[in-house]
């Protein structure tokens, strides 16, 4: 099937601005949802509030845009009802670990089986550019015009310790990194866990003097480096992309599955 | 005729609803622990598992009243259960509810506020909050009730209203009723009517359109999962589900929410009456308050003393016109109520005559007695403390 029967069209144009990586973000998630084969009525999309949220209405698949920070929640109610379905949740870095920071610590806790795709751009982009929890110490936002004092988090680390099973990051630079990547994700069984880094020029990148769409693009391609690579020896200082976490252990849905078998034998 | 019965059953207020939750349909609950609300949960964790529906304990009630919205979704009927604090957490969620039009129910067994207030002691503070607690112009449906049967078919018939006009109704119990102990025969089967699922009978491939009201204002329903891919938002949106600012959808959008239900009040008033007929003063109360006015009611009568009770189960969309017609002899009207007169304000827009409407309360976590109200109504009537 091509990617754009994944789309609807009629609501297109987008509304993400000029510049912005998370139309990189969906290319890479449309491509691994249709290099798995799934069908679009097997999948279910949740999303939160900003501009990473309104993704979902633009794919032809089962959609939520939900509350702020609250995804997860809903997707959960959704992946317990209906364990068949595919949920995939894209989250934006203030939805997923501001706002929605207990809800990603417990679904990755349960190790409920969902992919969890973080847009990272460092910056609540849709109310104007204020300060994130990734936005990172010394940066600038409008909430912080004299320099961030917020240290921010390490996706990853917060992701493994937190239990998810499967952890990764890329970047839209990355993208067909990306794409193996969020395949790999979906395909997993268990909480899946995406840092897809994607550059906000208009918000993040104006106040920060990163320079243009491109150059932001440029700085993935410049500070990152592959897991375990050659480069990543020798570079200590880049910041790890790949698969960080991928291992199996009791997914919550299954697992409840049998409990009910247990449940109903002794009924 | 004694109906015919299940099972009997000596139980807590918070067991008949949940015994009702089973039997209106529900197969998927998600709670957070909180008293007087914990034994609803507690009930769900054990049963539902049996008979392979789904309990989950979430990490608060906003995730638990999202989930069970998630849920619904799919197909299922839900339900979650809190107190006062847990309610406050859910207000978000409960507007998303209203605006997407998904079932649900959510049980609020009151206790004292504002904040951790009292855990433990009993209190009917957050009837307004059931109304006004989420943001925006809204409606919105609540349902209460006094003894363990009642309590039970309102829970049904929360279910009920909940499918009829897709939207959350709230069933609020106290720390009274839903801890009092009592007689329960459980229904039998059909002898309560169950509102199932109203979905769409538009077939595959054929466009589906999961906003657009039928001619008597219902909107079938597609299950998440099945043929029917759409959007659902809690932004403004049209018959596609899809966002917009258009303000003639904004405003025909914002009208139906509230038309569903208020022109539909008539549908969902419940009550019952004692004594009204040659009643004089009559009393209005609900919930645990209700218990001890029926007791002073029927001991003032064995004294010749002509009190009446309408006790509301209805409580939103207020019913106005009941209580205007209900009070139409009384010279004096009471309202009986565990906080500072928040269904007083509704009786005195109801009647002719405000200046008639007193308030008889009790607002120190304390269950109002029989002998307070007594009290009360002496001084109401102006003969003295």
């Amino acid at each position: 099937m091509p990617v754009r029967d994944y789309l609807r069209e009629r609501f297109f144009p987008h509304m993400w601005c000029p510049g912005c990586g998370h139309g990189i973000v969906l290319n890479a998630l449309l491509r691994a949802v249709e290099s798995l084969g799934l069908d679009k009525s097997d999948i279910v999309m949740v999303s939160g509030i900003g501009c990473s949220a309104r993704i979902s209405g633009y794919v032809d698949f089962h959609t939520m845009h939900t509350l702020h920070g609250r995804a997860l929640a809903f997707a959960t109610g959704v992946k317990m009802s209906r364990p068949e379905l595919s949920v995939i949740v894209p989250m934006g870095d203030g939805d997923a670990l501001a706002i929605g920071g207990n809800h990603f610590l417990h679904a990755a806790r349960r190790n409920i089986d969902m992919t969890a795709i973080i847009m990272n751009n460092r910056i609540y982009g849709m109310t104007g550019g204020q300060f994130s929890p990734l936005t990172g110490y010394g940066c600038f936002g409008t909430t912080a015009p004299f320099g961030n004092v917020d240290h921010d988090f390490d996706v990853v680390e917060l992701a493994t310790a937190a239990g998810a099973s499967f952890v990764a990051r890329s970047t839209a630079y990355h993208v067909h990194e990306l794409f193996r990547i969020i395949k790999k994700a979906i395909a997993h069984k268990g909480f899946s866990v995406v840092e897809a880094m994607s550059q906000c020029p208009t918000n993040f990148g104006r106040r920060n003097k990163a320079g243009s769409a491109v150059d932001m693009l440029e700085t993935y391609k410049d500070r990152t480096v592959a897991l375990n690579s050659k480069e990543a020896g020798e570079a200590p200082e880049k910041l790890r992309r790949g698969i960080f976490v991928q291992t199996e252990r009791p997914e919550y849905a299954s697992a409840y599955e049998k409990m009910i078998q247990a449940a109903s034998k002794g009924n | 005729m004694r109906s015919q019965t299940q099972f009997v059953q000596f139980v807590q207020g918070n067991i008949a609803c949940a015994e009702a939750a089973l039997y209106a349909g529900l197969d998927f609950f998600a709670g957070y622990p909180i008293t007087p609300s914990s034994e609803i949960a507690e009930f769900m964790a054990r049963r539902l598992p049996q008979s392979g529906g789904k309990f989950l304990q979430m990490e608060d009630e906003i995730a638990s009243l999202c989930a069970i919205i998630g849920a619904s979704l799919t197909g299922h009927k839900v339900m979650t259960a809190t107190s006062g604090p847990g309610f406050s957490l859910m207000q978000e969620a409960l507007g998303y509810a209203i605006m997407t039009e998904i079932p649900c129910v959510v049980v609020n067994v009151q206790r004292g506020g504002p904040s951790t207030g009292l855990p433990t002691h009993v209190s009917q503070g957050d009837i307004n909050q059931a109304r006004y607690g989420t943001h925006g112009e809204h409606a919105i449906v609540a349902l209460t009730a006094s003894t363990l049967p009642d309590i039970f078919r309102i829970t049904v018939e929360a279910f009920n209203f909940a499918e009829t006009y897709r939207t959350p109704v709230i069933v609020l119990l106290d720390e009274v009723t839903g801890h009092m102990r009592e007689r329960l025969d459980i229904p039998a089967d059909g002898e309560i009517p169950r509102v199932g699922r109203l979905r769409t009978s538009v077939q595959q491939g054929v466009d589906y359109h999961p906003y657009l009201p039928r001619e008597d204002g219902r909107l079938p329903m597609s299950d998440f999962g099945d043929v029917h891919r759409y959007n659902v938002t809690g932004l403004f949106h049209d018959m596609w589900g899809f966002p917009t600012e258009n303000p003639k959808i904004v405003y025909g959008l914002i009208r139906h929410l509230t038309d569903k239900i208020n022109n539909n009040a008539d549908q969902m008033t419940r009550w019952k009456e004692y004594y009204l007929a040659d009643a004089p003063t009559v009393l209005i109360s609900y919930g645990a308050a209700a218990r001890s006015v029926l007791h002073l009611v029927e001991n003032r009568r064995r004294r010749g003393e002509k009190l009446g009770l309408l006790e509301l189960q209805t409580l939103w969309p207020f019913p106005h016109d009941l209580v205007r017609e209900k009070c139409r002899q009384a010279q004096s009207i009471v309202v009986v109520e565990m906080n500072m007169g928040q269904v007083l304000q509704q009786v005195k827009l109801a009647v002719h005559d405000p200046e008639k409407v007193f308030l008889a309360n009790r607002i120190d976590g304390e269950l109002i007695t029989p002998t307070d109200i007594h009290n009360l109504i002496h001084v109401i009537h102006g003969k003295g403390v």
